[in-house]
C-alpha cells in the first residue's frame, strides 16, 4: 500500500514536445485514482512514468515516502496491466502469473501457492495449464490482472486494460476490477478514455487533456460542476449541452428569454452548460426547442433540437411522450454551469 | 478468384486447363531429378549405350557403396561420407553461426538504446548490397594471409560477413510488442533474461524458418568451397561435383552411377528438409526478404 | 525502434562486436581491398604492384573479350528473368486457382528450390550428353547436333535453360503467396465488378502482385549475375575456352587463374558498381511507387 505524490511532474521528450506539463497532486493510500482523456492528452505518459517505463524530466515522484524518479520499473513495487495484456505467448498460464516471483527469487511453492490463490481469485483455476492463445479475451484480461495481483504490489497501474474487449465483457469486467481493487484495497491509477469507465470505478478522477490536468475530484464533482468546457463536454454521455448567452440588464440572455441571474460583471463573454437530464419538459416553461430527432434509447429517450440557432439535447424519461415538433421547457437556475468563453474556464456564481 | 459465376461447363474446361498446366510444370522440374535417379540405378555400360531410359536397373546398392566409401580423386580421401560430413558442418556451422550473430545484433540493435546505433545498423546493413561473389579474390587473399585455407573456419565465417539474418531477426523483434518488454521489465527481467526467457521462445518459428534458409544455402555453397577447399578431404558434395563432371570427360569408361548418385546425395538433405519444413520454410523465405 | 529501452551501455556492445569485426574482417577490408587493387598493377609472380590509376578499367573497357561478355551477360540476365518470372506466374496463378492437389502441386513446384547451382549444371551436362543425352537426342529428331561445350550457342542455351529451370521455384513460392495475401475481399469485389477473368487478372490481380514482381525482379537480375556461377562453371565443365561465361564467372577466371589481380579487381568493382545501382533501383522504384499498404 503507498500513497503517490506527484510534485511538479513534467515530460518533455526529446524533440522538445511537452507530453505532460509540470503536474502535482496526491493519491491517497488505496484509492481507486482514473486518468481520463482523449489519445495524445498525456493521460498514458503520465501512468507510464509512474511505471518508471518512461523516465521523468523534471519534478519528483514519490510512492510511498521513496523518491522514485532514478528506480528502475522492477524495484518499484507496481505491478501493471497492459491494453493488449501482454502475457508471454509462449508460456503457460502459471508460468505468466508466476514469472515476476520467480524473477524475485522467491521459492517455488511460494509462488505455487501464491499462482493458486490467485487463480483462485480470478476463476482461472482450471486454466493454469493453458498457452494465452488457448484462452478468451475476458480471460487474458483475468491472466493479466493474476499477474499483478500475485506480487502484492504497493501500486496497480492499468493502461486501457479493457479497451479490448467487447462491451458486454467490458461492463463485467468493469465490475469486477472494482470489486477486487475494494477487496485488496491497493492503491490503483488506472488509465483509460472511456468516460464511463472512469466514472463508474473511480474514487477520484483525473480529467486531462493537452498534458494538463483539466480538474480533479470525485465523479459527481466532476459530473455535476465541471472546472472547464472541456471537461463539461469530454465527460458525461450524451455531454453537457453549452450555449452561448448574452449579458441584459437583467440577466443572461438565452435565445429570446432572459435568465434573471445576477453574475458578476467582468466583462468577458459567457457560456451556460446545463446537463440534458436537467432540462425539464413543461408545457408552461419559458424557452421553446424545435426537436429534429427522437433518439429511442429504452429506458429514456434523447431529444435533438435547436434553442434559437443553438444546438441542444434533451434526456426524458421513457414514460414521456414526445413528438417531433416545438417543445416548451423549463431550466432551475442552481444546476446551471457557466464558463467563460475565452478561457473555458467555470465561472463562480 | 475464378468464377462460380459462370456455368458448370466452362468451369469444369478451366479446371482441366489449369492441372495441364501446372502437371507440365512439375514434370519440367521432376523429370531431370528422375532421370539422375535412373542413371544411378544402371551399369555405366548400359548408359553409354543407350542413356537415360525407363530401365530401372540393379546397380543402386552397388553404386551407393562407391559413391559413399570409393573416393574419386587422387589422394583417396574425399569418399561421399566425407564429403557428405562436410557439407553438413558446412550448412550447420554456417546455419548455427549466423543465427547467433543475427539474433545477438539485432537484438542490440532494436532493443539498447546506442550512441552509435545508427552507424552499426548502416555498417551491418551495407553488406546486404555486396554478394560475396564481387569481393570474392580479395575475400580469398585475406582468408589465405590469415592462414585459413582448407579450414572450417575459412569456408564458414566469411559466408557468415553479411546480413541477412540480421535483418530477418530485427524485423521480427520490431514486430514483437512492445509492451512485452514493458511487462517483462516490471517483472523484474533483464535484458539478458528477457532475452533468453521471452525472446528467443518467441522466437522459435522464425529460428527453424532461418535454420532452414540458411543450412540450404550454405550446403548449396559452390565458388567460395571451390576456393577456399583444395584438399579433398576438405571437399563438400557441392564442391566434388565439378570433379565429378571433369572426371566423365576424362575418362574412357565414366562411372556415371556412382556421379549420379552423389549428385542425388547432394541434393537429398537440402530437398528433405524443404519439403518437410515447407510451411516454415516459405514463411522465412517470404517475409525475410521483404 | 522500441520505446522501452534497456539502458545498459557494454551489453549491446558486446552482442555487436561479434558480428562488426566479422564483417570488417570478411567484408569491409576484402571490399577496400578491391577497390584499391584496381588501381594498382600486379607483377605476376607475386613480387610487388604498381600504380596505375585507372588503368586496369581502362583496358577493361577496351577489351574486346571482356565487352563480348558483358553483352553476354547482358543477354543472358534478360532472358533468365524474363522466363523465369513468366513460367512462375502462370504455375504461381493456376496453383493459386486449383483446389485438389493444391499441396502437392506446390510441392513438387518448390523443391527445386534445394537444388545447388552446380547441381543444376550437373543435370545439364548429364542431359546434353553428347552421345547419348536425352536432349541432345531431342533436337537430333529435328536434324540439329547440339553440341554444348562446343558451339557457343548451345552452350549458351543449355545455361540458360538450366538457370530458368533453377529459378522458377523461388519465383513460384513468391507470386503464389502474394496472391495469396490478396485479400478474399477485394477478389470477390472484382468478381462483382469485372465480367472476364482475364480482365480480372490484368486490372486487379497483376497490379497487386507489382509489389512483389518488382521486388523479384531485383532477385532474379542478382541471381542471373551472381547465383548462375555454379551453373556456367559445370555446363562448361571448368574449361572456359570459347565458351559463353557471365561477368562473374570472368572475374575468377581472370583473378584466380590468371593471376590477374588487378585486372579481376576492377572487374568486381564494376560489380559491385551494378549492385550498388540496382539496389538504388528497387530503393527508390519498390519502395516509393509501388506500396498500396
Amino acid at each position: 500500500m503507498a500513497v503517490v505524490h506527484f510534485d511538479a511532474v513534467q515530460k518533455v521528450y526529446p524533440n522538445g514536445f511537452e507530453a505532460v506539463k509540470p503536474a502535482s497532486f496526491y493519491i491517497e493510500d488505496g484509492e481507486f485514482v482514473v486518468l481520463v482523456g482523449p489519445s495524445g492528452c498525456g493521460k498514458s505518459t503520465m501512468l507510464r512514468m509512474i511505471a518508471g517505463l518512461e523516465e521523468i524530466s523534471n519534478g519528483v515522484l514519490q510512492i510511498g515516502d521513496r523518491v522514485v524518479n532514478d528506480i528502475d520499473p522492477a524495484d518499484r513495487d507496481i505491478a501493471m496491466v497492459f491494453q493488449n495484456y501482454a502475457l508471454y505467448p509462449h508460456m503457460s498460464v502459471r508460468n505468466n502469473i508466476g514469472y515476476g516471483l520467480k524473477n524475485r527469487a522467491v521459492p517455488r511453492d511460494v509462488i505455487a501457492a501464491k499462482v493458486d490463490e490467485a487463480a483462485k481469485m480470478l476463476n482461472l483455476s482450471d486454466y493454469l495449464d493453458r498457452k494465452p492463445s488457448q484462452l478468451s479475451g475476458g480471460q487474458r484480461q483475468r491472466v493479466a490482472m493474476g499477474r499483478a495481483i500475485v506480487r502484492d504490489p504497493a501500486l496497480f497501474l492499468f493502461d486501457e486494460p479493457l479497451s479490448n474487449l467487447d462491451a458486454k465483457l467490458r461492463n463485467q469486467m468493469r465490475i469486477e476490477i472494482k470489486a477486487l481493487q475494494r477487496r485488496l484495497g491497493v492503491t490503483s491509477v488506472y488509465v483509460t478514455h472511456d468516460q464511463v469507465e472512469a466514472m463508474t470505478m473511480a474514487d477520484r478522477i483525473i480529467v486531462m487533456n493537452g498534458g494538463v490536468i483539466e480538474q480533479i475530484g470525485t465523479p459527481s464533482e466532476i459530473y455535476q460542476s465541471p472546472a472547464s468546457t472541456f471537461v463539461a463536454s469530454f465527460m458525461g454521455a450524451p455531454p453537457m449541452n453549452l450555449l452561448e448567452v448574452t449579458r441584459a440588464d437583467t440577466g443572461l440572455r438565452l435565445a429570446d428569454q432572459i435568465l434573471p441571474l445576477d453574475l458578476p460583471d467582468t466583462g468577458a463573454e459567457l457560456i451556460l452548460g446545463i446537463r440534458p437530464e436537467d432540462i425539464i419538459p413543461d408545457p408552461n416553461g419559458p424557452f421553446s426547442i424545435m426537436v429534429d430527432i427522437v433518439e429511442e434509447l429504452g429506458a429514456h429517450r434523447l431529444l435533438h433540437g435547436r434553442l434559437g440557432d443553438q444546438s441542444v439535447t434533451v434526456h426524458v424519461p421513457k414514460d414521456y411522450t414526445v413528438a417531433e415538433g416545438v417543445l416548451r421547457f423549463a431550466m432551475p437556475i442552481e444546476v446551471l454551469s457557466f464558463f467563460d468563453a475565452a478561457s473555458g474556464q467555470r465561472v463562480s456564481r | 478468384m475464378t468464377a462460380t459465376l459462370k456455368p458448370r461447363k466452362r468451369l469444369r474446361l478451366s479446371t482441366v486447363m489449369d492441372h495441364i498446366v501446372l502437371t507440365l510444370g512439375a514434370l519440367f522440374m521432376l523429370v531431370p531429378m528422375l532421370m539422375v535417379l535412373q542413371l544411378s540405378t544402371v551399369p555405366d555400360a548400359e548408359i553409354i549405350q543407350r542413356g537415360p531410359s525407363l530401365h530401372i536397373g540393379d546397380q543402386l546398392d552397388d553404386n551407393f557403396v562407391k559413391a559413399m566409401f570409393e573416393a574419386s580423386g587422387f589422394s583417396g580421401k574425399n569418399t561421399g561420407v566425407s564429403m557428405l560430413m562436410n557439407s553438413f558442418i558446412l550448412g550447420i556451422g554456417f546455419a548455427v553461426g549466423k543465427i547467433i550473430l543475427g539474433m545477438m545484433a539485432a537484438y542490440a540493435i532494436v532493443y539498447f538504446r546506442l550512441r552509435f546505433a545508427t552507424l552499426a545498423f548502416w555498417a551491418i546493413f551495407t553488406t546486404l548490397l555486396l554478394p560475396l561473389e564481387v569481393r570474392i579474390l580479395p575475400s580469398y587473399e585475406i582468408v589465405q594471409s590469415l592462414g585459413m585455407l582448407n579450414t572450417y573456419q575459412g569456408l564458414i565465417i566469411p559466408l557468415i560477413a553479411s546480413a541477412t539474418a540480421t535483418f530477418f531477426f530485427r524485423q521480427f523483434f520490431m514486430s514483437v510488442p512492445e509492451e512485452l518488454v514493458e511487462a517483462a521489465r516490471i517483472d523484474g527481467a533483464g535484458p539478458v533474461k528477457f532475452f533468453i526467457d521471452i525472446l528467443v521462445p518467441l522466437s522459435r518459428t522464425m529460428i527453424a524458418a532461418m535454420f532452414i534458409i540458411m543450412f540450404v544455402y550454405g550446403w548449396n555453397q559452390y565458388l567460395w568451397p571451390t576456393m577456399i577447399t583444395t584438399e579433398e578431404d576438405m571437399y563438400t558434395l557441392v564442391r566434388g561435383i565439378k570433379q565429378i563432371i571433369q572426371v566423365f570427360e576424362g575418362t574412357n569408361l565414366p562411372e556415371y552411377g556412382r556421379g549420379n548418385l552423389l549428385a542425388l546425395i547432394a541434393v537429398i538433405p537440402p530437398v528433405l528438409i524443404v519439403v518437410f519444413f515447407q510451411s516454415w520454410f516459405v514463411k522465412g523465405l517470404t517475409e525475410s526478404d521483404k | 525502434m522500441k520505446r522501452a529501452l534497456f539502458s545498459n551501455i557494454w551489453l549491446p556492445v558486446a552482442l555487436l562486436l561479434p558480428q562488426l569485426v566479422i564483417i570488417a574482417v570478411f567484408f569491409y577490408w576484402p571490399a577496400g581491398y578491391a577497390v584499391q587493387s584496381s588501381f594498382y598493377l600486379q607483377d605476376p609472380f607475386g613480387f610487388g604492384s604498381t600504380f596505375v590509376g585507372a588503368g586496369n578499367y581502362q583496358s577493361l573497357f577496351r577489351n574486346n573479350e571482356y565487352l563480348k561478355i558483358a553483352n553476354f551477360t547482358l543477354w543472358f540476365t534478360v532472358i533468365v528473368t524474363f522466363f523465369s518470372l513468366a513460367i512462375a506466374l502462370i504455375l504461381a496463378v493456376k496453383a493459386d486457382r486449383v483446389i485438389r492437389g493444391a499441396k502437392t502441386y506446390r510441392t513438387l513446384l518448390m523443391w527445386v528450390y534445394a537444388v545447388a547451382p552446380p547441381v543444376a549444371g550437373f543435370i545439364a551436362v548429364i542431359m546434353f550428353n553428347q552421345s547419348w543425352g536425352p536432349l541432345t537426342e531431342f533436337f537430333a529428331l529435328f536434324g540439329y547436333r547440339f553440341q554444348v561445350g562446343v558451339n557457343f550457342n548451345d552452350t549458351a542455351f543449355a545455361m540458360i535453360l538450366t538457370s530458368i529451370w533453377k529459378q522458377v521455384p523461388v519465383n513460384f513460392i513468391f507470386f503464389l503467396s502474394g496472391l495469396q495475401s490478396i485479400p478474399r475481399s477485394v477478389r470477390e469485389a472484382a468478381l462483382i465488378d469485372n465480367r472476364s477473368a482475364s480482365g480480372r487478372f490484368w486490372t486487379v490481380t497483376f497490379p497487386l502482385l507489382a509489389p512483389t514482381g518488382f521486388f523479384l525482379l531485383i532477385i532474379n537480375i542478382t541471381y542471373a549475375l551472381f547465383d548462375t556461377f555454379g551453373i556456367v562453371d559445370t555446363v562448361v565443365k571448368g574449361e572456359p575456352g570459347n565458351n559463353p561465361m557471365t561477368l562473374v564467372y570472368k572475374v575468377y577466371v581472370d583473378g584466380f587463374r590468371g593471376n590477374d589481380l588487378g585486372g579481376s579487381s576492377a572487374q568486381s568493382v564494376v560489380l559491385m558498381a551494378l549492385v550498388l545501382a540496382l539496389t538504388f533501383v528497387q530503393f527508390r522504384l519498390v519502395e516509393r511507387r509501388i506500396h498500396y499498404t
